[in-house]
């Protein structure tokens, strides 16, 4: 087995160990679940190490050229009438999606620890959520890409309706039939570019050297990226991330903000952009428009939140627009920019959280208005808020800024296909969310953890224990150095993006 | 190149590198282990830092004999951040006059500001956090000044200003520090958005002039100060198409940087969130809010200066604002009742002398811009001395109404002493600092030609040495008007030392020849003192005094006979014409209320309703189906697997058959 089956079976063999525990043993449990997503972690950073030592002599080349190259491959065939393969490797970009999917579900296990309902069942559920999402970021099968994909949407249907909170069930209805919807339109882009291929592959790799004629991809390509762009939150089919992420448990929130909806800017570049470059040339100004609004509006819609976890959700919806308006850019800055935004979303999103389900668990509110002065009793945690929501706001030093730093870079340099006056006016509309996110962040967290204790019985409360501190804090270190050394991601990443934006240059009316 | 330099010019990274690492080890490890150590090695770091810092300028200063210029000089540069080829960021050391004058005063105030704040913050609960903040700020600081691109400038901007928000915001329980530390943060970032577009349109446009330059670009990247100020690419610059409405790239960019400088530098209107940033600990005002964080925008102009003076009209506007805000704030500090809201309207009035020294350059003599860097030294000196002499105030009485103050003379004559020394110095008396800078400021606008600037600036010094006059004679002399000031004695040696150090600075600084050391090629040389610009200064300053003097030395009853009989003009000075309110009601009404909230109703309402909307009709058309909803998770589960199976044997058969 090699680096990249690992990366799918080590969860799924981690969830088949969890349900063998006995159930009377509870503490088991989540043992074996940390044992198998720690091991994960660290075998992430060997494949990494593995990549890389494949890879780095191509590195140079990766800049002229206009084919993706695939790492640590491994192809078996499935159906080979149908030329379906189970066909797995890694490059760059999707290496740095394993490494958040593992530091994430490591640091969400951590934050489970509290879970006692059910316990068996919740972890089991979470791992194979997570199998899913390993498998989507290491197939290159389109077919395969699918099947994990739906594996990773469903179980979030009973994690949030089960463990949720609040009007769970309806959550978990709507979030689960939005994806679903998402996935049709996927599915039917997949299918059609199967059948146009001439039905023989689903092979990324193959599929990328065929031709599709313009007409097809004209609208083949906003069925993708609408597809894609449900899970990535874009405007106007996000509204099923606020209530689900208000409802889900801590794990699975930070599970699905942090790296689910990850599948879908990765989804759009990876197949939308990178199969479909004339569709793309043709959408693309578009859908900048649409995610400006994304951008704008989430943060706008965050202002007036009062309960932590809407308030965190309606930031996802501005932080994941950064994300698919990097991708719409259509330029190396902005494809860059959108894959950094994505790790740095994640880690900042998972931390936020963590966080929220730690305060959470001390006062048994989320209001704002009922928390408080929190800072006082819980310095830890609020030290944490602070430097996520510094994140969050791009503060250089943390991840944030160099993210956005290249999404408005991408923005002004434009998108070579759309006249540059009308993509640097929606770079300059974007920008100001800068100051928005500074007004909601600020108020916000200030709401919460300065100023007077407002509920004296807060002053009673304990901050993190050990094993919440190893959580959050491996999540800020992660974002202390992504934003410090951002060329250790950005290495990562560059390669197979030229890939993409090479295709586009190629284009006939490209520069 | 390089191999030639003294050790502190080739590693000069080492004066940022001290306090970060301190930040590091207080921030991690020291602060909750043992909240005095982590005071004295964060204080001990940034002391380091200091001798490093003086000693980097002596060696630098060795490179020139006399008549030639100083060098610029990068020894030091690492890639940071790669966005494309061409805009490359590199994190690095710029050494060159106006960066290591910035570094002295950095390190030194910072030195000595956290020595004072040893005493200062005792007891505090969080000292430790405290420090460790500080350290950061130090280091961010010291970052922006040694900037060699417009990148690190920004990064380190931004540092800069979240240190600040931690600290105005450091006592967290009360409600006034937080919301002061809000607005600050809030209202810097909306003229830092300035400055980010600015680097992005400055950014594209010489990644352009770059492209269009082929081979002979060399290794310079597009947003480094050195490829910015080169002539052939200012040239380019200058000969853009227009962007927006007529203005090319670089006119435009100019603006936006001035914005943000603007922002930084609470230039009216941006003005509002300096005066409240007062509810921060005093030191910290000493040290950021007045000595260097707040210059951080006159530098940038001063750093940016080739780019704004080939820009049209920029520095006119540079001009106006900074004459605008110069006098305004003067004005209102003549009426504000807190010791420290004086000394931020000062500080404001200071940096408006500062950017219309700027603005003076128009006409091609950058002599104002050496003007300017001279008066940031004194008065970096000058104002931290002003700022640490009312924090010994504040912690001898624990208040700063300056009507609740008075007679401290006599209980605390050191600070008396050294208060009064700078006051004199602000006030421009000869032969204390602010003589010499103000005097360059007033020259360069007399010279400049710009005769009624020359006039507001005259103005502006009688007012400074009648605010400033005012509070000293309200807070030292006369008798205790309350309690609280009747009982206080002086402060501690390791506040007063500080002060002491602080106060020689302010006294010597004006003799330091800063502006021939700075002066850009092409500035007209003076020589002494120009009496035509020191004389009606000097006259100007003891005008101010003598008004103060009569209207606050003796009967107090003047001061309120003055008071209304300036009526209205009075009552508009005293609310600082009503500014924040009008802020306040713009975020609250206009962003708030107009735009937020609708937006949340409409995602609730229409976009989310929509989609319910949708989800019902296809409930309706389900209820068919409606038997096999059992609400069972293993039924589902169930399904789901006879489902796959089917799939799979479907595509079992299909590739049978095919």
């Amino acid at each position: 087995m090699g680096w990249a089956s690992a990366m799918v079976v080590l969860p799924l063999a981690t969830a088949f160990a969890v349900l063998a525990v006995p159930a009377a043993r509870a503490a088991w449990i989540r043992w074996v679940a940390l044992a198998g997503t720690g091991a994960h972690l660290v075998v992430s950073g060997l494949a990494t190490a593995a990549y890389w030592q494949a890879a780095s002599p191509d590195a140079d080349f990766a800049r002229t050229a206009t084919a993706g190259k695939l790492y640590l491959v491994e192809r078996h065939a499935w159906f080979p009438s149908l030329g379906i393969e189970y066909l797995v490797g890694v490059d760059g970009v999707s290496m740095a999606m394993v490494l958040l999917t593992s530091l994430v579900i490591f640091c969400g296990v951590l934050a489970s620890w509290q879970v006692r309902d059910r316990a068996k069942e919740f972890f089991a559920l979470l791992l194979l959520l997570v199998t899913g999402v390993f498998g989507v970021f290491v197939s290159f099968d389109l077919f395969l890409f699918f099947v994990f994909y739906e594996i990773a949407v469903l179980p979030m249907y009973l994690l949030i309706g089960i463990w949720g909170t609040g009007r769970k069930e309806m959550a978990a209805m709507k979030l689960t039939l939005m994806l679903m919807v998402g996935s049709a339109l996927i599915l039917v882009g997949f299918l059609a570019l199967w059948w146009a291929a001439g039905g023989r592959t689903f092979d990324l790799t193959q599929l990328a050297r065929f031709h599709y004629d313009p007409a097809l991809q004209h609208w083949v390509f906003p069925v993708v990226f609408l597809g894609f762009g449900v899970l990535g939150a874009l405007y106007p089919f996000h509204t099923w991330s606020p209530d689900g992420h208000a409802s889900a448990p801590t794990a699975v929130s930070m599970l699905h903000a942090g790296v689910l909806m990850k599948l879908g800017g990765y989804g759009a570049l990876r197949i939308g952009v990178y199969l479909l470059p004339e569709g793309a040339r043709d959408w693309g100004l578009f859908f900048m428009a649409l995610t400006t609004i994304n951008i704008l509006y989430g943060a706008f819609g965050a202002i007036r939140q009062t309960d932590l976890k809407y308030f965190t959700a309606y930031s996802s919806v501005s932080h994941c627009g950064f994300v698919l308006f990097g991708v719409a850019s259509l330029n190396l800055l902005g494809a860059k920019g959108a894959v950094l935004q994505m790790v740095s979303h994640g880690v900042m999103t998972a931390l936020f959280f963590a966080l929220i389900g730690m305060v959470y668990g001390r006062t048994h509110t989320r209001m704002i208005p009922e928390l408080g002065g929190l800072a006082r009793t819980m310095p830890w945690l609020a030290t944490c808020f602070y430097i996520g929501g510094m994140a969050s706001l791009g503060l250089p030093g943390l991840s944030g800024f160099v993210a956005e730093a290249h999404v408005f870079l991408g923005g002004f340099f434009g998108n070579p296909f759309a006249p540059v006056a009308w993509t640097r006016a929606l770079t300059v509309v974007a920008t100001l969310s800068v100051v928005v996110t500074a007004v909601y962040v600020l108020r916000g967290l200030g709401a919460a953890f300065q100023g007077p204790v407002r509920d004296p019985e807060h002053l009673r409360l304990g901050d993190a224990t050990l094993t919440e501190r190893l959580s959050t804090g491996l999540l800020v270190a992660a974002l202390v150095v992504a934003g410090v050394l951002p060329g250790l991601l950005i290495d990562l990443v560059e390669p197979p993006l030229f890939a993409v934006v090479n295709r586009l240059h190629a284009l006939p009316g490209g520069p | 190149m390089t191999c030639d330099h003294s050790a502190i010019v080739q590693h000069a990274w080492v004066i940022p590198a001290l306090p970060l690492l301190s930040f590091a080890l207080v921030g991690l490890v020291l602060r909750p282990l043992n909240a005095r150590l982590a005071g004295a090695v964060a204080a001990a770091a940034v002391a380091l830092s200091a001798a490093l810092g003086w000693w980097l300028a002596f060696d630098y200063l060795q490179f020139a004999p006399p008549a030639e210029p100083l060098p610029t000089l990068i020894p030091w540069q690492v890639e940071w951040l790669r966005f494309q080829d061409g805009l490359r960021i590199d994190a690095g050391t710029l050494l060159d006059p106006a960066s290591v004058l910035l570094v002295v005063v950095v390190t030194t105030v910072s030195a000595l500001v956290h020595v004072y704040s040893l005493a200062y913050m005792k007891g505090e609960p969080g000292y430790g956090r405290y420090f460790a903040v500080l350290n950061l700020f130090t280091f961010s600081m010291l970052g922006l000044v040694l900037a060699p691109n417009l990148v690190q400038m920004f990064v380190c901007w931004e540092l800069v200003g979240a240190s600040s928000f931690f600290l105005i915001g450091f006592w967290y329980d009360r409600p006034a520090a937080v919301a002061a530390s809000k607005k600050a943060f809030v209202v810097t970032r909306f003229a830092d958005l300035g400055l980010l577009l600015a680097i992005l349109l400055l950014g594209q446009a010489a990644f352009d002039v770059r492209t269009q330059l082929g081979a002979s670009a060399g290794d310079s990247q597009a947003l480094d100060f050195a490829f910015l100020g080169r002539a052939d690419v200012l040239a380019a610059l200058a000969h853009q198409a227009p962007v927006l409405g007529g203005m090319t790239a670089l006119t435009l960019g100019c603006l936006l940087l001035f914005v943000g400088g603007a922002g930084k530098s609470a230039m009216f209107p941006l003005h509002i969130w300096l005066p409240d940033a007062m509810e921060g600990p005093t030191p910290v005002s000493a040290l950021i809010h007045a000595a260097t964080m707040v210059v951080a925008g006159v530098y940038l102009v001063a750093r940016a200066f080739p780019l704004l003076a080939a820009a049209d009209g920029v520095l006119t506007v540079v001009l106006a604002v900074g004459t605008f805000t110069a006098l305004f704030a003067a004005a209102i500090g003549c009426t504000q009742d807190d010791l420290k809201r004086v000394l931020a309207f000062s500080t404001l009035s200071q940096l408006g002398y500062m950017m219309l020294a700027l603005g003076t350059c128009g006409g091609g003599d950058p002599a104002g811009r050496s003007a300017a860097l001279f008066h940031l030294f004194t008065h970096a000196f000058f104002k931290a001395l002003l700022f640490l002499g009312a924090g010994a105030v504040l912690h001898a009485a624990h208040t700063g109404d300056v009507w609740h103050l008075g007679g401290l003379r006599r209980k605390m004559p050191l600070t008396h002493a050294l208060f009064l020394l700078a006051t004199l110095a602000i006030a421009g008396i000869w032969p204390l600092s602010g003589f010499f800078s103000k005097d360059e400021v007033l020259a360069a606008a007399l010279h400049g030609g710009h005769p009624l600037v020359f006039a507001v600036g005259l103005g502006v010094a009688g007012l400074t040495a009648f605010y400033m006059a005012r509070v000293y004679l309200l807070v030292f002399w006369g008798e205790p008007r309350r309690e609280a000031s009747a009982h206080v004695h002086e402060a501690p040696l390791t506040m007063v030392l500080p002060m002491g150090a602080l106060a020689v600075l302010a006294a010597v600084a004006g003799f330091v020849p800063v502006s021939r050391w700075v002066a850009l090629p092409g500035t007209a040389e003076h020589a002494g003192i120009d009496w035509l610009v020191a004389g009606p200064a000097t006259a100007a300053a003891l005008a101010g005094f003598g008004a103060a003097g009569w209207l606050y030395g003796g009967d107090l009853g003047r001061s309120d006979a003055a008071v209304a009989r300036l009526g209205r003009l009075y009552g508009a000075l005293r609310h600082k014409f009503w500014i924040d309110e009008l802020y306040l009601w713009v975020a609250r009404k206009v962003m708030f209320r107009l735009v937020a909230a609708p937006i949340a109703w409409f995602d609730r309402m229409v976009v989310d309703g929509t989609m319910h909307g949708v989800g019902l009709l296809t409930r309706l058309c389900g209820a068919g189906v409606q038997a096999a909803q059992t609400g069972q998770a293993q039924a589902y589960a169930a399904w789901a697997l006879a489902g796959g199976l089917a799939v799979v044997g479907l595509l079992w058969a299909a590739g049978r058959a095919g």
